[in-house]
């Protein structure tokens, strides 16, 4: 017993060393997909604080007057979309017993949330954005994120009480649904290589599919996260997956991700309805 | 200023260089210019090991949460922090010159030649392991190893014009009083 102290003693330096270095590891592996962690919540408020301080400084340079009243009126334009309205068939109306405000509104399946981007990343592996609003304002794990061009940005992947990190398209683990507008219609999983920002690629699309540089890929609606219909990207480049039966798709994203300021989040009433759902098919078939 | 109060301001003003100067800089997708680090080459020589090491893993920490992927850097400077007073032993010239000044600096290293040692082999370390790290995590090895090195030449040549722009003053010291 005595041994192990004095040994203790005599290397605690390396042993401290080690230590750290395995935290650090664990930390690599644990986290990179970024779940819930125990100081990750903290972390956000902290660096979401200091993040908006700097983002003041920057705004004044982007005009942040008429970016405001820009962007309030978008929001207002999309939540009047035909496409937020879910309309169900008139045989199976379910009743509500009620009074009904506004009439439209029970049908109503997605909503916008606008937020400000405090902070962005394109030149790492797995780049994030950090949003100004957070659970208190509504935004949910999950939610899909789309820029001020309803084009698809990310998903938010973690929330804090005053911030959300957004896993932003540029991620290697982002995988969102796709399909190409032409034809009929294929759908894919966009990925990121990690390579070059702003070029990313979908896969799965089968070499039946008819497709041609400058196609545009749009999100399918697949996911609880992204409505169907917003603009992915465009295609640039059209290889042969060899191993398979698939094409390789290399597009351009139609958000530009270098100079993001303002985005919508979107909720979809249904999330957490589906979600359940799911779940418990899945304990059914277990 | 007392030697803790000008290591809290290096380490508030160095991460924040880091993250809104030069991670904002996209000179390259290739290149991604580090100068944070030095904070660590820059500890003074009497601190104890233990304490550098948690020191650089809190400093290496707080960049990781601004760039959401805890651990990498952590572990980068938790290892430069080790290896430190190793080199630092190899590399100064006579015996006990470590306690004559305050931290590391072109005149406490004796001449340019040991110092410039000390910073190229301690960017190398840092970069590499970030790099073996990042390329165990995502592949990619080619790709990783072309960017550390592009990146290590490009963070050397920022640590020498900071050396140069900010002068540090060392005191000599002597223990004979």
């Amino acid at each position: 017993m005595r041994n192990i102290f004095l040994f203790i003693r005599r290397y605690f330096t390396l042993l401290f060393f080690l230590l750290l270095q395995g935290f650090c590891i664990y930390l690599i592996v644990h986290y990179n997909s970024y779940h819930n962690a125990v100081f990750s919540v903290t972390a956000n408020q902290l660096t979401g604080k200091v993040n908006e301080q700097y983002n003041k400084v920057e705004n004044y340079f982007n005009l942040k007057k008429t970016n405001d009243s820009l962007w309030q009126a978008n929001e207002k334009l999309y939540n009047k979309l035909k496409e937020d309205f879910q309309l169900p068939d008139t045989a199976s109306k379910a009743m509500i017993d009620t009074v009904k405000v506004d009439s439209l509104t029970q049908y109503r399946k997605y909503t916008y949330l606008h937020a400000e981007v405090i902070e962005n990343s394109v030149n790492t592996q797995s780049n994030f954005i950090v949003l100004n609003r957070g659970s208190l304002g509504n935004i949910k794990k999950g939610m899909g994120i789309v820029d001020i061009n309803n084009a698809v940005v990310g998903s938010v992947a973690d929330v804090s009480n005053d911030y959300a990190v957004v896993m932003s398209l540029l991620h290697k683990d982002s995988k969102m649904d796709g399909m190409l507008l032409r034809g009929n219609g294929e759908t894919g999983t966009a990925i990121w290589d990690g390579i070059t920002p702003n070029i990313l690629s979908i896969t799965h699309i089968p070499k039946s599919a008819k497709v041609a540089k400058g196609d545009t890929i749009i999100s399918s609606g697949n996911s609880t996260s992204i409505p169907r219909g917003k603009l992915l990207g465009f295609v640039t480049d059209v290889l042969l997956e060899k191993s398979s039966n698939n094409y390789l798709i290399k597009f351009r994203s139609a958000a530009n991700f270098y100079n993001l300021q303002y985005v919508y989040a979107i909720d979809n009433s249904e999330q957490e309805a589906i979600k359940q759902l799911l779940e418990k098919a899945k304990q059914q078939n277990k | 200023m007392s030697t803790f109060v000008k290591n809290i301001i290096r380490f508030i003003l160095f991460i924040l260089v880091q993250v809104f100067v030069l991670d904002k800089i996209h000179l390259h997708q290739m290149i991604t210019p580090y100068l944070y680090f030095l904070f660590i080459l820059w500890l003074p020589f009497n601190m104890s090991r233990t304490w550098q090491l948690a020191i650089a893993f809190l400093y290496g920490f707080t960049l990781d949460s601004f760039r959401h992927n805890p651990g990498f850097h952590a572990a980068a400077c938790v290892l430069i922090a080790y290896i430190r007073p190793f080199l630092v032993n190899l590399l100064i010239p006579q015996e006990g010159a470590d306690g004559n000044y305050e931290e590391p600096s072109l005149k406490s290293m004796g001449g340019a030649l040991p110092y410039f040692i000390y910073l190229a082999v301690l960017t190398i370390i840092h970069h590499g392991w970030l790099f073996v790290l990042e390329a165990w995590q995502f592949g990619n090895f080619w790709y990783f190893l072309v960017k550390t090195l592009l990146s290590a030449a490009v963070s050397l040549l920022l640590i020498i014009i900071t050396e140069l722009l900010f002068a540090r003053k060392q005191k000599f010291r002597t223990n004979t009083v």
